[in-house]
Order: C-alpha cells, then sequence, then structure tokens
C-alpha cells in the first residue's frame, strides 16, 4: 500500500505503476512496482478541450493516454473510420427505455442547445468524436428540491453498427436523485455523459457497462459538483470486448463531495479499462476513490489510472484514492496507476493505494479446512471481495442486482 | 468407532537449498473418545504434524500413512479431509474479508453435513453455541477473522468445532495467547465437545496451562520430528517440572 502524504507547503508528485504479468507476483505495490517518471498531471489536465474532433492528432498508442489501450480493437473511434462508416449507412441503432419518476423529464436536443457541455468538455479525439458526430443529445432534468424515490433509469441496448451519443443528467439544486445508465447489447460505441450537480443536490450515478462479448465502449463522464453538493459514481464494468471509460469530476463550488465507486470482471481476451481524473481546483472539497476488479484467463487485461490533483487554491481538500485487484489465473495482467499532484500544503489529507494480488493460499487453505470444496471457496473469497464494494452503493435495489451479476459471473468463470 | 492412525509419517517442507525434513517418522493412534496431548518444544515439528493432517499445501508427505477408520486421509483434499470428519483449529485463523462469520459457519455446515441446516433450528443451534463461548451475538455480522482481537479468533475456532462436530479434532496450540479468562472459556467450549465422547481430540500444545482445564488420557512428548516418550496425564507433571531441556539435550532433537 502506498500512502502519499503530503508534507506542509510541499509539492508532491506522486507516481506508481503497478504491472502484474501473469504467474508470480504475490503482491505488487510500492517497492515491489516501478517508479516511472510520466508527464505530469496537470499537463494532461491541461489538454486543450474541444468540441472538434479535428482539433486531437489521431493518436497511435504511444501517449501517456492511449499507451495501455489496444488501439486496432477501438473499431476505428479514434481515427476517423467509425464516423465514416456511421456516415455511409453503417450507423447502428440503440433501443433506449427510459423509466422517469415523476417530475423528472427526458428531452432530445440538438447539439446547439446551451445546457451540452457544461460540466466537460471532449479531453481526447474519441470524446471529441462522439460530440462531433452525435445527432441528438438526451438531457434528462430532476427539478430543484425533488427528492425522488425512484431511480431515474436509461437502459441502452446497442443494436450493432457504429453510434455516438451525449447524455446530460441535470440535478438541479437541492434534489436528490439516483441515475441508473444500463448497457446492454453490442456495436461499437463511443460517448459523454454529463453530470450536472446543482448546489447542495445529491446524485447517485451508476453506470453498468453489461455489453455482449464483442462491443466497444468508449465514454467520457464529466461531472460539475455544485456547492455542498454531493456525487457517488459507481461505474461497473463487466461486459465487452474493449471499454474504456473516464469519469472526470470538477467542482463548481466549496464543499463538494465525489465518492467514485468502480467494480469490474475480467474474462480471457477482454480489455477493461478506467481512468479518471479528479481536479480538486476549489477549496474544502472532498474526494473518495474505490475501484475493485477481478481478473481470470488469457489476456483479461484491466488498467486503471486514477489521476487527483489538487491545485494551489483547493485549500481543505481531503482526498483518498484505492485500487485492488484479484487475479484469479494466469495470463492476465493489471495496470494500476495512482496519481497523486498536490500544489497546496493547506489540506486535509491526500493518499492513495494500490494492491494487486492473486488467491490467497491460506484464505482457500482455510475455507477448505472447515470442508468447503476448492471451487466454492473460491467463489465465497471473489463474492467477499466486491461485497465490500457494493455495500457501500447504499441503494439496495442496484446491490442486489449487482451481486446477482457477480455471482452469474462467478457461476460461469469461477471454478 | 473412529479412529485416526498414523504410521511411520515422514514430512518435508521446501526450504532454501531443498527439502527439510521435519516429521522422521510418527507414529500414534487416537480413538474416538480419547484425548491426546502433544507436547514439545518450539521447532519439534509438533504444528507440522497438525497441519500435515489436515492437508496443508506446504507440507509434503515422503512416506508413512494415514488412515480415517482405515480410509487413506492422505489421499484426500483438504475439504474432503475435513468432510470426512478431520478438524484443525488453528493457531493462526486467516481473515477472510467481506465473508460474514454467519455466511462462512452455514456454508461450512452445509459443507460437512452435506446438506444445507434447517434454518430456524441452525440459527437457534449457533446463538447457543455463540453464548456459550459468551461471544457477542453482533460477531456473527462481523466478516472472518476481520479485525478479531487473539482470544475472538480462538473462541471461533471453537465455535467452529462445536458446529461441525468431527470425529477427529486437532486443537494446534489453541491456548497461545489466551488470557486466563479466555482459556477457561475455550477449554470449556472443548470439554463440551469432548463430553460427547464422539470426538478423538489432538491437543499440540507447548504449555502445560491448558492441560488443568482439559484432562488428557494419554501424553506425548514430540522432539525432533517424532514422539520420543508417551505416558499418561502423570507425564505432563513431568515436563511441568523439568521442562523439555532432557528431551532436546538427550539428542532425540537437532
Amino acid at each position: 500500500m502506498a500512502d502519499v502524504q503530503n508534507t506542509s507547503g510541499a509539492t508532491t508528485a506522486g507516481s506508481i505503476e503497478v504491472g502484474t504479468t501473469g504467474a508470480g507476483a504475490q503482491l505488487a505495490g510500492p517497492g515491489t512496482g516501478r517508479a516511472t517518471v510520466q508527464q505530469p498531471i496537470d499537463a494532461r489536465v491541461a489538454v486543450k478541450p474541444s468540441f472538434d474532433v479535428n482539433d486531437f492528432p489521431v493518436p497511435h498508442g504511444r501517449e501517456e493516454d492511449w499507451r495501455f489501450t489496444p488501439m486496432h480493437r477501438l473499431g476505428g473511434l479514434h481515427d476517423g473510420t467509425a464516423a465514416s462508416t456511421a456516415a455511409r449507412g453503417g450507423e447502428g441503432t440503440d433501443k433506449v427505455e427510459l423509466a422517469l419518476p415523476d417530475g423528472v423529464t427526458a428531452e432530445t436536443v440538438g447539439r446547439d442547445d446551451a445546457r451540452l457541455g457544461k460540466a466537460g468538455t471532449p479531453v481526447d479525439r474519441v470524446a471529441a468524436q462522439a460530440f462531433s458526430a452525435f445527432e441528438q443529445a438526451l438531457v434528462v432534468t430532476v427539478p430543484a428540491e425533488t427528492v425522488l424515490t425512484e431511480p431515474v433509469k436509461i437502459d441502452v441496448h446497442a443494436e450493432g453498427g457504429v453510434r455516438f451519443a451525449h447524455v446530460v443528467i441535470d440535478v438541479k439544486p437541492f434534489a436528490e436523485a439516483v441515475v441508473v445508465l444500463n448497457h446492454t447489447g453490442t456495436g461499437t460505441r463511443a460517448a459523454n455523459v454529463e453530470l450536472l450537480v446543482g448546489d447542495g443536490a445529491k446524485l447517485t450515478f451508476v453506470s453498468v457497462q453489461d455489453w455482449e462479448r464483442d462491443a466497444v465502449h468508449v465514454a467520457q463522464q464529466s461531472a460539475l459538483v455544485g456547492r455542498d453538493a454531493s456525487l457517488k459514481s459507481v461505474i461497473v464494468t463487466f461486459g465487452g470486448d474493449l471499454v474504456r471509460i473516464h469519469p472526470r469530476v470538477r467542482y463548481a463550488g466549496p464543499g463538494g463531495e465525489a465518492e467514485l465507486y468502480g467494480l469490474y470482471f475480467a474474462d480471457a481476451g477482454q480489455h477493461l479499462e478506467h481512468r479518471l481524473i479528479i481536479d480538486h481546483d476549489t477549496p474544502h472539497c472532498r474526494s473518495n476513490v474505490v475501484y475493485k476488479g477481478a481478473l481470470q484467463g488469457q489476456d483479461a487485461h484491466a488498467v486503471w489510472v486514477g489521476d487527483v490533483l489538487i491545485r494551489a487554491a483547493a485549500e481543505g481538500t481531503d482526498t483518498y484514492e484505492h485500487n485492488r485487484n484479484l487475479v484469479l489465473t494466469d495470463g492476465a495482467r493489471v495496470d494500476s496507476i495512482p496519481n497523486l499532484e498536490i500544489e497546496t500544503g493547506e489540506i486535509v489529507g491526500a493518499g492513495h493505494a494500490s494492491a494487486t494480488g492473486r488467491f490467497d493460499d491460506e484464505q482457500l487453505f482455510y475455507l477448505q479446512a472447515r470442508g468447503i470444496p476448492a471451487d466454492e471457496a473460491r467463489r465465497l473469497v471473489v463474492r467477499g471481495f466486491f461485497a465490500e464494494l457494493v455495500q457501500q452503493i447504499g441503494v439496495a435495489e442496484i446491490q442486489d442486482h449487482l451481486m446477482e451479476k457477480i455471482e452469474a459471473e462467478l457461476e460461469a468463470n469461477v471454478g | 468407532m473412529a479412529t485416526l492412525e498414523i504410521r511411520d509419517l515422514h514430512v518435508s517442507v521446501d526450504a532454501e537449498g531443498g527439502p527439510r525434513e521435519i516429521l522422521r517418522g510418527v507414529d500414534l493412534t487416537v480413538k474416538q473418545g480419547e484425548t491426546h496431548a502433544i507436547m514439545g518444544p518450539n521447532g519439534s515439528g509438533k504444528s507440522t504434524l497438525a497441519y500435515s493432517l489436515a492437508g496443508h499445501p506446504k507440507y509434503t508427505v515422503t512416506s508413512g500413512s494415514v488412515l480415517l477408520d482405515g480410509e487413506n486421509v492422505l489421499e484426500m483434499t483438504v475439504d474432503e479431509r475435513a468432510r470426512a470428519g478431520v478438524f484443525l483449529a488453528m493457531q493462526y485463523p486467516v481473515e477472510v474479508p467481506g465473508v460474514s462469520v454467519s455466511n462462512f459457519l452455514r456454508t461450512a455446515a452445509t459443507a460437512v453435513r452435506g446438506e444445507a441446516p434447517k434454518l430456524r433450528t441452525w440459527v437457534k443451534e449457533v446463538k447457543e453455541a455463540m453464548a456459550a463461548l459468551q461471544m457477542d451475538p453482533a460477531f456473527a455480522e462481523r466478516n472472518v477473522n476481520e479485525g478479531f482481537s487473539g482470544g475472538e479468533k480462538k473462541r471461533h475456532e471453537i465455535l467452529q468445532l462445536e458446529l461441525l462436530k468431527p470425529k477427529i479434532a486437532i486443537l494446534d496450540e489453541t491456548d497461545s495467547g489466551l488470557d486466563v479468562d479466555a482459556l477457561r472459556i475455550v477449554s470449556e467450549g472443548i470439554n463440551r465437545v469432548r463430553s460427547t465422547g464422539e470426538v478423538g481430540t489432538l491437543l499440540v500444545t507447548h504449555y502445560t496451562r491448558i492441560l488443568r482445564y482439559i484432562q488428557p488420557d494419554y501424553v506425548h512428548v514430540f522432539a525432533g520430528g517424532r514422539i520420543v516418550e508417551s505416558g499418561g496425564a502423570e507425564l505432563a507433571d513431568k515436563l511441568e517440572n523439568e521442562g523439555y531441556e532432557a528431551y532436546v539435550k538427550g539428542g532425540a532433537s537437532e
């Protein structure tokens, strides 16, 4: 475990890289991992955001932001070929079903709608491609001071082809909402999701990537957290061939709070990438990140990059990020990189931790010594590993659904 | 009547520079209803005996046999041994994050009994067993061994012993790290199980302290990877007074 604790007045750049390839590595982390010299986070944050795809050069895979992504499996989302396929009649369809509790509105709007781009502007070529190519955006609004008792559900079932999407979730001041964005089906998809959390509002946003095995999905999820507002983001990725989710958090006023939870299960050949940036540019805000993943099978690959930047103005910041990976078989690979950059010493706390390990043989022995067969013991351990995180979500219906999904993964894959 | 027969058991571990033999010909027969204390100095191999019987992968049996009612225990996997009726209470029980005690106990009982215990009687059974060990009911909702004190871990081991009702119970240094109160509570739990007459107990210990609570039928002195002397409860008194020096210096150990 690595803790980077700031010292008063110091500017610290913390960067840890953990590479786990195949067998052998019991635990990786600082001391066993490699420390690398990297492009500092603020340079990445400073990449000039743009809505225009032409403002970004075509990435070739050696750039810091793309170095773990198998570019040839992106379905051309990064080099214009997906967009031209769509333009030449290869555009796919999505079956979208909405469940809107009373008071919640959903509109489809054009790209000139003023509400678009307020939470964040695309920061890479795929996100800009999505913005340049989508036809209509979905805007879901929860009116001010409306406290929902039922979740807003957005079910997206992709029916093949290429498609670009834009979704805005606008939670007005002092409203409280749970929004579940559920992805199923297959196709090549790039999207921008914007989360506007108004002053004093509370949003739990759950994004489930339950794709079929061959789907490609790249999404930038930008959140703007208002004064004294709180965001809980839960990203759950099970399916797809290549999934790359990029949650970003900025704060619009002091007192904002962001909890970012993630859970992923990579099977043979799957590339599941989660990279997040929390940009603390406002005083007295808090962030807490916990991502947990399990991997199994040949060439299962998980990437987790957690960037936290505490700018000079962000006095009183309190942040911690934590990534844990459980490697269940040989042949799987994890890249786990927490980054913390601190430009002010006047903060409450800042730290990060990353650990990647295999099944603990002693745990398995203990369970087996109580008569529990090996396969069931392994499932018990993995279930426990995820249950700790799922219990944090705080919405029973979603927790139950996720544990069922985990159960199904375990039945199918962990024996 | 269940009988565990250990014959000329030799066990090695992988060490730097190749395998190192720890057990050098152990012979012992434990019958249902009997209590055998295995006593010996540190490093004599008594814990290795306990873990080898349970099938810990770290230990390699190089020769000898272990039979439970004529069945070859050494050919069984760890979980098969447990289901056949071998129970090991560990000196250092392992944490299993995210798995609650109640879920763990029920999963284990289901595995050992061959069917899920009926919910109503099960809840009562667990409650009573926990109360007898003076365990707070809230304990059931905690994760297995996570953040448990030394005494809580040992009570949890004996709780499992009471619920799983093995034929052969191997208790590895169950007394170590316990204060007097905890030692009494844990010993009473062991005695409850013993009093059924249905379990053969192998009590592995360094100290004679626990034998004030648990009266053994046989005491064996373990040194240099084998039993070097066997006797009745009076042998424990001799060890209490004279220590292990005679056995260590006598060349029975390395």
